[in-house]
C-alpha cells in the first residue's frame, strides 16, 4: 500500500513537473505576447493539480493536507485572474497582433 | 542534492542581479527586484531558515514592488545617463577590490553546517535548552527574537516608527482627493469595468489573507511567523483593497488618525509590557514577573510584544502606501 | 523521489528568468513574474517535503497571495499610466 502510494504520488508529481516545463518553454519561444500568455496560463492551472495531488497523497490525513488543500485552491483562483487581469490590461493599452483584433459590432444602421 | 539546489538558485540570482543593473528601464529593474526576492526566499527556505523566507516573501515580493511602482508612478522612467565615465570606473575598480577581499576572507570561514563551528558554541546550545524549560515553545527563534533578546527586538520596533514618520513628514501632505484645489478629483470608473474580474475575485480573497495574517501572527510561537510577517500580510490586504476599490476607500476603511494611532501603539505597547517588568519588582522587559508561573508568563509576554510588532509594522506599512499613492494619484 | 520536480521547476524559473530578460514589451515582463511567483509557491511547498519539514507550507501560502497583489499593482500602475496619458504629464 505504501509502496502504491508512493508510485502514484511521484507519476503525479512527474506529470506536473513536466507540464511546468511545457508551460515555461512554451512561454519562452512562442510568437506573440498573447500565445504566451496562453502557454503560461493554462500550464499554471493544471500543474499545481497534479503537484498538489502528489504531496497530499505523500501527507496523508494531516493538517499539512489542509494547508496544500488551501495552497491549491489560492493558485486555482488566482492564476487565470492573473491571466485575464494582464490580458485585458495589455489590449486596453494597445497591443495589436493579426490574430487579436478588437470587436467592433457591426453598426446597425 | 539540496545543495545542488541551492547552487542553481544562486546562478539564477547571480544573472537576475546583473540583469538589474544592467537596465536603463526603471520598470525592469522593478520588476527584476519582485523576482530577485523570490528566489531569494526560496534560497532561504533551502538554507532551512523559515522565519527570515516568509519575511522576505511577505515584504520583499508584494509590498517593495507596490511602493516602488508608485514611487516610479511619480518619478521619471529612465535612469539618468551617468554623469562622467571615470565614475564609473571608480564605481568598478572600487567594487572589485571589495569583492576579492570579501572572497578571500572566506577561505576562513568553516565549513558550511559544521556543528564544531564557533558561532554552534557559546550561546545557541544554551539557547536551544533553556528555551524548553523556561518558555516551553516549540520555535526557538521567535523565543531568541522575542525573550531573550527581546531588548534588541524593541530597538527594531522603533526603527520600524522611525522610518514611518521619517517618510511621513516627508510625504505625509496629502495631496489626494480631499485636499483643496486638487486637479484629480476621483477614480475614473469607467477603467475599472474592465476590471470585473480581479475586483470580485480580489474582494473574496481579502478575508482570507486578513485571516492569515492573523493566523501567522499568533502562530509565530509554533511555527514560522510572528509579528513582522503578520503586520506585512495584514498590511498587504488592506493595500489589496486600495488597488481595487481606490485608495479613498481604503482610507474610509482605516483613517489616518487610526494609522497614526497604530503607528505608535504598537511601539508604546511593547514599551509598556517592559515598563511592567520594572513596576513589578523585576528588571526592564523581563516577562516572569507578569503572572505568577514563569512559563505561562513569558508565554504572555511574548503574545504581547509580539502583538506590539505587528500593529506597528501594519501602520507604518500603510501609512507608507498612502504617503506615497496620494501624491502620484496611484 | 522528488528530485524531478525540482529540477523541472527550477529549470522552469531560469525559462522565465530569460522572457523577463529579453521580453520585449513591459507585459511579457510581467507575465514572466507571474509564472515565477506560482513556480516558486510550488518550489516551496515541494522543499517543505523535501526538508522534511510540512509544518513550512505557510511559506508557500504566504506566497500564493502575495503573488496576486504584485501582478495586480503593477496593472493598476499601468491603468493610471494611460489614464494621464492624455492629460497632463505625471
Amino acid at each position: 500500500m505504501e509502496q502504491l502510494l508512493d508510485i502514484t504520488s511521484w507519476i503525479l508529481m512527474t506529470l506536473g513537473g513536466v507540464f511546468v516545463f511545457i508551460g515555461g518553454l512554451g512561454a519562452l519561444r512562442m510568437p506573440d505576447l498573447y500565445t504566451r500568455m496562453h502557454a503560461a496560463g493554462i500550464t499554471d492551472s493544471i500543474a499545481p493539480i497534479l503537484i498538489v495531488s502528489g504531496l497530499i497523497l505523500q501527507a496523508g490525513l494531516t493538517l499539512a493536507s489542509v494547508k496544500l488543500l488551501a495552497i491549491l485552491v489560492f493558485l486555482l483562483l488566482t492564476g487565470p485572474t492573473s491571466s485575464n487581469a494582464l490580458a485585458s490590461a495589455a489590449l486596453l493599452a494597445g497591443k495589436r497582433t493579426e490574430q487579436a483584433q478588437p470587436y467592433v459590432p457591426e453598426s446597425k444602421e | 542534492m539540496t545543495v545542488i539546489f541551492g547552487v542553481f538558485l544562486l546562478t539564477l540570482l547571480l544573472i537576475t542581479g546583473i540583469a538589474i543593473v544592467q537596465t536603463q528601464n526603471l520598470f525592469v529593474s522593478v520588476m527584476l527586484s519582485g523576482m530577485f526576492s523570490l528566489l531569494l526566499a526560496a534560497n532561504f527556505f533551502l538554507l532551512d531558515a523559515a522565519d527570515v523566507a516568509l519575511t522576505e516573501a511577505a515584504v520583499g515580493a508584494g509590498i517593495s514592488t507596490v511602493l516602488l511602482l508608485s514611487a516610479l508612478a511619480i518619478t521619471a522612467k529612465h535612469e539618468k545617463a551617468p554623469s562622467s565615465n571615470s565614475n564609473r570606473v571608480v564605481a568598478l575598480i572600487v567594487v572589485t577590490v571589495t569583492t576579492l577581499v570579501l572572497i578571500y576572507s572566506t577561505f576562513d570561514n568553516p565549513r558550511f553546517g559544521d556543528p564544531n563551528a564557533a558561532v554552534h558554541q557559546h550561546v545557541g546550545p544554551w539557547y536551544m535548552e533553556k528555551t524548553a524549560e523556561a518558555i516551553d515553545i516549540p520555535n526557538v527563534v521567535t523565543a531568541v527574537l522575542g525573550s531573550f533578546r527581546g531588548y534588541d527586538t524593541l530597538g527594531e520596533v522603533f526603527v520600524v516608527f522611525t522610518a514611518g514618520i521619517g517618510v511621513l513628514f516627508l510625504l505625509g501632505t496629502p495631496l489626494g482627493p480631499f485636499a483643496p484645489g486638487n486637479p484629480y478629483k476621483s477614480t475614473d470608473p469607467k477603467g475599472l469595468r474592465h476590471y470585473l474580474i480581479p475586483r470580485v475575485v480580489g474582494r473574496m480573497l481579502i478575508p482570507f489573507i486578513l485571516l492569515f495574517g492573523l493566523y501567522v501572527q499568533f502562530h509565530g510561537e509554533y511555527g514560522p511567523g510572528g509579528g513582522f510577517q503578520a503586520g506585512a500580510l495584514i498590511a498587504a490586504a488592506i493595500i489589496l483593497y486600495a488597488l481595487l476599490e481606490g485608495e479613498d476607500r481604503a482610507l474610509k476603511v482605516i483613517p489616518r488618525g487610526v494609522l497614526i494611532g497604530l503607528i505608535a501603539g504598537g511601539a508604546l505597547l511593547y514599551g509598556t509590557v517592559g515598563l511592567f517588568g520594572i513596576f513589578l519588582g523585576s528588571n526592564f522587559l523581563d516577562y516572569s514577573v507578569l503572572s505568577s508561573d514563569t512559563v505561562h508568563a513569558q508565554q504572555m509576554g511574548l503574545i504581547l510584544i509580539e502583538a506590539g510588532v505587528g500593529i506597528t509594522v501594519t501602520g507604518v506599512l500603510l501609512s507608507i502606501f498612502h504617503a506615497f499613492a496620494a501624491r502620484g494619484k496611484f | 523521489m522528488y528530485y524531478a520536480v525540482i529540477f523541472a521547476l527550477i529549470i522552469t524559473m531560469g525559462l522565465a528568468l530569460a522572457r523577463a530578460i529579453i521580453g520585449p514589451s513591459v507585459y511579457d515582463r510581467v507575465l514572466a513574474v507571474n509564472m515565477l511567483g506560482t513556480k516558486t509557491v510550488l518550489l516551496l511547498a515541494v522543499f517543505a517535503f523535501l526538508l522534511g519539514r510540512p509544518d513550512f507550507l505557510d511559506l508557500a501560502l504566504t506566497y500564493a497571495l502575495i503573488n496576486f497583489i504584485g501582478v495586480l499593482a503593477v496593472l493598476e500602475f499601468f491603468r493610471n499610466r494611460a489614464a494621464k496619458q492624455p492629460g497632463e504629464k505625471s
